[in-house]
């Protein structure tokens, strides 16, 4: 039954010159053309938005949120990753 | 080492994230049941902003000047937009766009009650935008915090469309309330045409309403019918005498010991009629959509023609 329906895209918008494109929900279109108007009317009515960014949501590949602890938890234990992990002598300025 | 998660059920661990406020996102598990009562939720809710463009609609040829008539028009276009947002984080539990339509037009899908009463005048204009989306708003604003991500992320878009809905319905009323005694008698028959159905919107009593408990437990809802039933009058009945209106109910009466307006009792048979159909406007609401949705039919037709055309073209040159 859903032959007669447009796919389905994802819509990026920058809200800022400056700033990054950022995920703002989705939306149907029958091509790119016609997702980036509707994006237009549906997700910038009120200047939220200087640019956009269409993408069909099938060519949309997502890392799987059962994998999770295995695929993220190996960072959880790289404190000297960070500033904050070395102790800086307080006589030393500008680090 | 067996952590705490291993011997938990998914249940159990699903409603331990719920506890600790984390959000549910679309590919994470979930109960089936939790699924079920989003869609039939959130397609309410998407059905209700669709269907919610109708008794507006018909007065964008009659506004009373070109600056309300620009206003009334941006306002259905954000329901139109409001309805898309929220279809869209529908779609992101397995449902389709197609299948929310059709059980709209079946009649099997609801949507709000409210939409099946009439405009009368543009005094009902006013009553929409600061009654209806007030109380709109009451509802919504937990719904920002909803413990589905994507629901909660529309409603954010949603509520901060909407506070210039009731602002602008509130000047209509304030507008129509310093004019002449005729202006003013037209808002208060429309303040008495909407103040019970607008009441009727927090949905059944608490006692009749059994899906409350599952939902707040899956932090799906945040507070209560009657809860946010008795906040909205304790908004509304301040506004309406800085009107100089008077609320249709005689029982209301500020209850000091409450700390709250004490009210009347919600005609509730009227409300299950207007549930099941037999309000003054389903049937025309509903087929109106249907219309809409057939003669529109072409459009969609025409636009697929296109875009595989455009395709077949650039798939030929690249060749």
């Amino acid at each position: 039954m859903n032959q007669s329906e447009w796919p389905l895209w994802e819509v990026f918008i920058r809200s800022k010159q400056g700033l990054d494109h950022k995920h703002v929900g989705s939306l149907h279109a029958a091509d790119a053309t016609m997702a980036v108007q509707n994006a237009r009317d549906v997700y910038t009515r009120r200047l939220e938005g200087v640019s956009i960014w269409v993408v069909e949501s099938k060519h949309i590949h997502a890392s799987n949120p059962d994998d999770s602890e295995a695929f993220f938890d190996p960072a959880a234990d790289k404190v000297y990753r960070h500033p904050t992990f070395y102790e800086v002598p307080e006589s030393i300025k500008h680090m | 080492m067996e952590t705490l998660e291993q011997v938990l059920t998914p249940e159990e661990q699903f409603q331990a994230r719920i506890d600790a406020d984390v959000r549910i996102e679309p590919k994470d598990w979930m109960p089936d049941a939790y699924r079920k009562t989003l869609i039939r939720q959130i397609s309410q809710h998407a059905h209700s902003e669709l269907v919610g463009m109708l008794p507006e609609g018909n007065w964008i040829t009659r506004a009373p000047s070109l600056k309300r008539k620009s206003i009334l028009l941006a306002k259905v276009q954000d329901e139109a937009g409001h309805g898309l947002y929220l279809y869209s984080a529908a779609e992101t539990l397995g449902t389709t766009r197609d299948q929310m339509l059709a059980d709209l037009h079946s009649g099997k899908a609801k949507y709000s009650s409210i939409f099946n009463y009439p405009t009368l005048s543009w005094a009902d204009m006013g009553c929409v935008g600061w009654l209806v989306d007030g109380a709109a708003i009451l509802n919504q604003v937990p719904l920002c915090r909803t413990s589905y991500g994507p629901y909660a992320r529309a409603m954010v878009r949603v509520c901060k469309e909407e506070s210039f809905h009731q602002r602008q319905g509130f000047e209509v009323m304030q507008t129509l309330c310093e004019g002449a005694p005729e202006q003013k008698a037209m808002a208060q028959e429309a303040l008495n045409r909407w103040w019970w159905p607008t009441l009727m919107m927090f949905g059944p009593k608490d006692a009749d309403s059994p899906n409350t408990e599952q939902s707040m437990k899956w932090r799906i809802k945040r507070f209560t019918n009657d809860e946010l039933r008795q906040k909205f009058v304790d908004m509304m009945v301040p506004q309406a005498e800085f009107l100089g209106l008077t609320v249709p109910d005689p029982l209301v009466k500020w209850n000091e010991e409450r700390q709250a307006y004490d009210f009347g009792e919600v005609n509730w048979d009227e409300f299950w009629a207007v549930v099941k159909g037999n309000g003054l406007c389903n049937h025309e609401r509903l087929q109106a959509r249907v219309d809409a949705h057939e003669e529109g039919a072409w459009v969609r037709e025409a636009a697929n023609a296109h875009a595989a055309k455009r395709a077949a073209r650039g798939a030929a040159v690249a060749a």
